[in-house]
């Protein structure tokens, strides 16, 4: 088989197949390290200080939270937006780049997906809370009642709990999927008799066989195919929360394609501020390269240009529509009194991923690392920014307000990122981190030694003198 | 159940199950399965596999789904109880189609899940015994059925796996 030598090897050190299965299976073997427990514990206390706001916001009714008429949707809706877009680089790498057939992908597409689920478990929160009496969240459903109503099918908030819940169960179908397979292997390496009940459950059985592989990936090109436009309907169905409706700042057609790439953006952000912890933490490194880690601030280049090129977009629109309301919203944004949350999401979204130009910059794990996390500021922001900046200086002056979270929705939010690390411990420590399978079928087209001989061979014709 | 013997060769690397499984093949001997750690191309045509259906049954399942929830969204919105949303005709098409989007692709995600786990017999509970638990690390394996085989004929089985590059050649009661 010809490789290229001009790709760059994504598994590093050699490996075997056995090598393989040892470095991935050992993060969920032996006994849980101290970082680990600390950070176990760190996350799950931060949780439980959430679920305890959410319990009180639940008992008080929405208003322990600042919102009052004319800023309806504060951090609730911003929180929400942000984790779903978090989500979308999870099945972004699952599923575009598997019919891109791009091979970068086997080293992080379980965790990306697997941080797909719980931001999108975390996101989910939000609107639920949101309603403010939870146990009527049965309402939703579109199901002959008594109480003689349906649902408003025209209603983009309905749209969204289909979409939602079509995204959660599609992303966990096919994270399941591509799953069995590797909890096969943990289970044919366990010892211990308990483990290996378990690891034999949640693998169904599988025995690898040909036919078995045939259909594995058949279906997988068929979910991924399925999840592809899935993936841009749900955040731009989360985007017509906004774009239906008739509030200047919302009111645009171009909420859709920029909702989704700011969401591709983010989301690659929140992969690799996660891979690159993981990476060190579970001893990875040949796995997530540095070459991992270039493709993925690439894409942040593209779906950060085209946020910034929204930006600008926006601006100009408002100028050139002429409509006075348009104009004064944006005029708001980037002067009013949330100007300083305007051009902390101006820099951190449109300046900072342009220093990703520089090569030097994109192959270095700690600049990504850092850049990452302003990233996730900056889009938090944007969520922000475009929410609550829109709302609070309505159509009449004397409803103008100002506002500022209550200690239960800070605490609500930070309570969800504990939620979300807690989950994703919880994975690194049971879970194949890494889809083993996925990861073999790539070692002889781009394993390092396969691509060093290649190199070899190539310095060879050219140089036959060299030969010798 | 009854007990089945299997004779089995196991290989080290894909490249040389792929051809040992053609050569075999091409020899008459019929394989019962191959079984190996990830998916290598080439295989489904080398053991003559039909190609599966289960993209058919995805979108037997998608059509079903979405039929069935515009039938509903129609009925719902203009017989059983219609209102007046923003000054809209009561079957408003535009604004049904994304849950139509959505439902296709749960119906037929969700279905075609459902019919993989059934074709392969992959259960929670029932489950068959794995012939070498190697073969999910780094080993590749090629079972025989080897309830009717005579002596001599198991010998020759085992000669030809041997040419072919297998590294162990065993017999197992499942």
């Amino acid at each position: 088989m010809f490789v290229s030598p001009l790709r760059e090897p994504l598994i590093n050190g050699s490996k075997d197949y056995h090598q393989i299965t040892d470095d991935i299976a050992r993060a969920t073997e032996g006994r849980p390290t101290l970082p680990w427990l600390l950070g176990l514990g760190l996350s799950s206390t931060i949780m439980l200080l959430g679920f305890l706001m959410i319990g009180l916001t639940i008992w008080y009714g929405i208003g322990t939270w600042n919102l009052n008429r004319t800023i309806g949707w504060g951090w609730d809706i911003t929180n929400f937006v942000w984790w779903i877009g978090i989500g979308h680089a999870g099945t972004l790498i699952s599923a575009i780049l598997l019919l891109f057939r791009q091979k970068w992908r086997t080293g992080v597409n379980r965790a990306a997906e697997a941080m797909t689920i719980f931001a999108v478990a975390c996101a989910g929160l939000y609107p639920l809370i949101h309603m403010g009496r939870i146990w009527l969240m049965f309402y939703i459903m579109p199901y002959p009642n008594t109480r003689g109503v349906w649902p408003n099918f025209d209603s983009p908030l309905l749209w969204d709990v289909f979409a939602i819940s079509t995204y959660l169960t599609v992303s966990l179908l096919f994270w399941y999927i591509g799953l069995v397979p590797d909890f096969a292997t943990l289970r044919d390496r366990s010892k211990a008799k308990i483990r290996k009940a378990i690891y034999g459950t949640l693998s169904f059985g599988w025995k690898g066989s040909s036919k078995q592989w045939q259909r594995f990936e058949a279906i997988s090109l068929v979910l991924a195919g399925l999840a592809t436009p899935l993936v841009l309907s749900v955040h731009s169905i989360v985007s017509f929360d906004f774009a239906t409706s008739v509030i200047p700042g919302w009111h645009t057609t171009i909420f859709p394609p920029y909702f989704v790439s700011g969401a591709i953006f983010s989301g690659f952000a929140m992969v690799l501020t996660l891979m690159i912890i993981t990476r060190k933490v579970l001893h990875l490194e040949d796995y997530i390269t540095k070459a991992h880690i270039e493709s993925m601030n690439k894409i942040i280049i593209l779906t950060g240009s085209i946020v910034g090129v929204a930006y600008i977009t926006e601006l100009f629109m408002a100028w050139y529509s002429g409509n006075i309301y348009e104009q004064y919203a944006f005029m708001n944004r980037a002067m009013g009194p949330y100007a300083w949350a305007y051009w902390i999401m101006m820099t951190a979204n449109v300046v900072s991923p342009q220093l990703l130009w520089f090569k030097k910059l994109r192959r270095s794990f700690y600049f990504t690392f850092f850049l990452s996390i302003v990233i996730n500021i900056g889009m938090w922001f944007e969520r922000f920014v475009i929410i609550v900046t829109s709302l609070h200086r309505d159509f009449l002056p004397s409803s103008w307000s100002y506002y500022v979270p209550t200690l239960a929705e800070v605490g609500i939010y930070v309570g969800t990122l504990g939620l979300f690390f807690t989950l994703f411990l919880l994975f690194a420590r049971t879970f194949p981190v890494i889809a083993i399978a996925e990861v073999k079928s790539i070692l002889k087209t781009a394993g390092n030694q396969v691509i060093e001989k290649m190199h070899k061979q190539e310095m060879e014709s050219e140089n036959p003198a060299t030969v010798e | 159940m009854a007990k089945k013997k299997v004779l089995y060769g196991v290989f080290n690397d894909d490249h040389v199950l792929l051809d040992a499984v053609r050569n075999i093949r091409a020899q008459g001997v019929r394989i019962q399965e191959v079984f190996t750690p990830f998916p290598i191309h080439g295989i489904d045509e080398a053991m003559e596999h039909r190609p599966t259906g289960l993209h058919t049954a995805g979108f037997v399942f998608g059509l079903v789904g979405v039929s069935l929830m515009f039938l509903y969204m129609t009925w719902i919105n203009t017989v059983n109880y219609p209102l007046i949303f923003g000054g809209k005709p009561f079957f408003s098409f535009p604004a049904f189609i994304p849950i139509l989007f959505e439902v296709t692709v749960l119906s037929a995600a969700v279905g075609m899940v459902v019919v993989y786990f059934v074709l392969n017999g992959l259960s929670p509970i029932r489950q068959k015994p794995v012939i070498d638990p190697r073969s999910s690390d780094d080993k590749f394996i090629i079972a025989f059925s080897a309830d009717e085989l005579s002596e001599e004929e198991k010998h020759e089985i085992s000669n030809m796996l041997h040419e072919n590059g297998a590294t162990e050649i065993n017999e197992k009661v499942l």
